[in-house]
């Protein structure tokens, strides 16, 4: 069975001189269709980088990333086909949106660049599918609460009924309940579309949820691949990974945490 | 003894196309110095409480309450020139979407340094210092780099992580904190997280924790506020959180996702009518969960 994604050796980098860094050092693992797969590890990882190399908005990258076996080109031009079939929910979903288009803008835009014709229809069953009524459609970013930005952007990725979703914590902005929501639609989704995931989330027991396996990364490698099982079992091998797994069972207060607010204040 | 805080009946509105849009529809608490959680579902009105206390409602919103008062002095009669010397130096907010209040155009390391010298008047060289030391303390990696980037440079959660430290400078008596930590990791989370209960332990800095993550919230917050519909519906102790009666709150705690119990479909929450017309929890009542 051929893999929807496909990333050998991936290495992303940006800047020069003393601002050079290594983002991405080496990553490589395969999504097969109809998988979801999960990044995660640490903060400044690399794991947005790895989606944004794939879809061309980190142009400096060496290795070989293939979509359904395809190689993706170097440099940041991706063809229409590429994004009907590969779509992206960012992390920030303000930055994603265009602060003087209304919602209405933003999807009627998105469906008609892919060649829709019956757009009424489509924006109002997008609008439902992410749980936002007929009467934000016309509102625009500002006026939107963050979790409601989040669901206009999820609206977005799903307006051309892509086979891929890249997903970089589609619901760190969502309150429990929308999470919920919104990630029985994703799970709806895909299986009926028999979609392929790749999914980024602090979140484990989401990843647990909704990823069968993960990568985990820290400062720019993937230090181990996880089953969910072994996610759920908490059997980690890697050091990180166990120091991960532990901090996830719960905040403890530090009661004699050294530095940190002498530093701040 | 005076509160830290003390907020009575506050409101917040937008008139709209459909008329008037009750954001935030008559909250009162008080707070000492302490950690209190807000939590609630998207749109509640969690974001414009917070914002609201600044006074940093955009027009056409609009801000009333019987009052705001910070250490016993009321903050609604106050001219914008006193509200700026509140702001940022009395009490400061890290917003939910941070890069969105960093300057895109300027390098991190100047903004930090920026506010740090407005704060204390130190030379170039000792403010410099400073913010590397800061960006150290919030487990920046490598800081001289993060020091010269670009705001669009930086990870999500290298984003608020800035953000908190450049908030903590003046040394507020009160810091809001809007989903401060939903991009980071739980490991560099627990970090960030120690930082900001120091202050309210060692220097009494209160802490208003805005937040999705109830089980977070429930472990770090000395007490919680749950809201709906721009209204507080229950408030409790945190460690109790889990106990809560509402059914709403309730209905929140069921849709999340264990890490231990597989599910194939999570809960959703089914509303009712009647939570949005019950009246606001004050302070000093007792719809709390009780022993
Ligand atoms: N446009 C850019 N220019 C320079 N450096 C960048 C750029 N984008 C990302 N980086 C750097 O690459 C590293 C990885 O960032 P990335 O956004 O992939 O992290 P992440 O794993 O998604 O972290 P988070 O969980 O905090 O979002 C960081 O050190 C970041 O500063
Ligand atoms: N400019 C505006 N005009 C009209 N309505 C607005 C405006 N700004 C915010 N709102 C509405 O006010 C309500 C409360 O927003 P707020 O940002 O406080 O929500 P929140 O509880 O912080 O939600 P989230 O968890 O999603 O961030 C939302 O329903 C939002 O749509
Ligand atoms: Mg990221
Ligand atoms: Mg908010």
């Amino acid at each position: 069975m051929s893999a929807a994604l496909s990333f050998r050796d991936l290495k992303v980098w940006f800047g020069e001189g003393r601002d050079h860094v290594m983002a991405v050092k080496g990553a490589t693992f395969e999504v097969a269709r109809g998988e979801s797969f999960g990044l995660v590890g640490e903060s400044g990882s690399g794991k947005s980088t790895i989606m944004r190399a794939l879809t061309g908005l980190a142009p400096d990258w060496s290795g070989e990333m293939a979509v359904d076996s395809r190689p993706v080109p170097q440099g940041p031009k991706r063809d229409a086909a590429f994004y009907k079939k590969v779509q992206m929910v960012f992390q920030d979903p303000y930055a994603s949106l265009h602060p003087r288009h209304s919602i209405d803008q933003v999807l009627s835009e998105t469906l008609k660049l892919h060649g829709y014709t019956d757009i009424e229809r489509r924006i109002e069953k997008l609008l439902s599918d992410v749980g936002l009524g007929p009467a934000f459609r016309f509102r625009y970013p500002h006026q939107l609460s963050g979790g409601q930005r989040q669901r206009v952007a999820i609206a977005r990725a799903l307006a051309p009924e892509p086979e891929i979703l890249l997903l970089d914590e589609p619901t760190s902005a969502l309150d429990v309940s929308v999470q919920a929501e919104i990630l029985n639609l994703l799970s709806d989704l895909r299986s009926e579309h028999d979609l392929t995931f790749l999914m980024v989330s602090h979140n484990l027991s989401v990843v647990a949820h909704m990823c069968s396996q993960s990568a985990v990364m820290q400062q720019g490698e993937i230090v181990e691949l996880l089953t969910t099982e072994d996610l759920r079992r908490h059997a980690a091998r890697h050091p990180y990974t166990q120091r991960l797994l532990r901090a996830a069972e719960g905040y403890v207060r530090d009661e004699d945490a050294a530095g940190g607010a002498e530093a701040v204040a | 003894m005076t509160e830290l805080l003390d907020v009575q009946n506050l409101r917040v509105t937008f008139p709209t196309n459909q008329g008037l849009f009750e954001a935030v529809r008559g909250v009162s608490f008080k707070l000492g110095r302490e950690r209190l959680g807000i939590v609630g579902e998207s749109g509640s009105g969690k974001s414009m409480t917070g914002r609201a206390i600044l006074r940093l409602i955009r027009k056409p919103g609009a801000v009333a309450a019987d009052h705001i008062k910070l250490d016993g002095e009321d903050l609604l009669p106050m001219t914008e020139k006193q509200m700026r010397a509140v702001r940022g130096k009395r009490i400061s907010m890290v917003m939910q979407d941070p890069k969105f209040s960093l300057n895109p155009v300027m390098r991190v390391g100047e903004q930090i340094m920026e506010a740090y010298r407005l704060h204390s008047r130190a030379t170039k060289s000792e403010a410099r210092r400073r913010a590397l030391e800061m960006l150290e303390a919030v487990s920046i990696r490598d800081p001289e780099r993060v020091f010269r980037a670009y705001p669009h440079e930086l990870s999500g959660g290298m984003g608020q992580r800035i953000m908190i430290a450049m908030m903590l400078i003046p040394n507020p008596e009160l810091l809001i904190a809007d989903e401060p930590t939903s991009a980071l990791d739980v490991s560099v989370q627990g970090q960030v997280l120690n930082i900001m209960d120091k202050l309210v332990r060692e220097r009494g800095m209160g802490l208003i924790f805005i937040s999705h993550d109830l089980n977070l919230v429930a472990q770090f917050c000395d007490r919680v506020l749950i809201m709906y519909a721009g209204r507080v519906v229950e408030t409790c102790e945190a460690g109790r959180l889990h106990e809560a009666r509402h059914p709403y709150t309730r209905g929140l705690l069921n849709s999340m996702p264990r890490i231990d119990t597989p599910k194939d479909r999570l809960e959703v929450l089914k509303r009712d009518p009647a939570w949005r017309e019950a009246p606001s929890v004050g302070p000093d009542e007792s719809r709390e969960v009780t022993a």
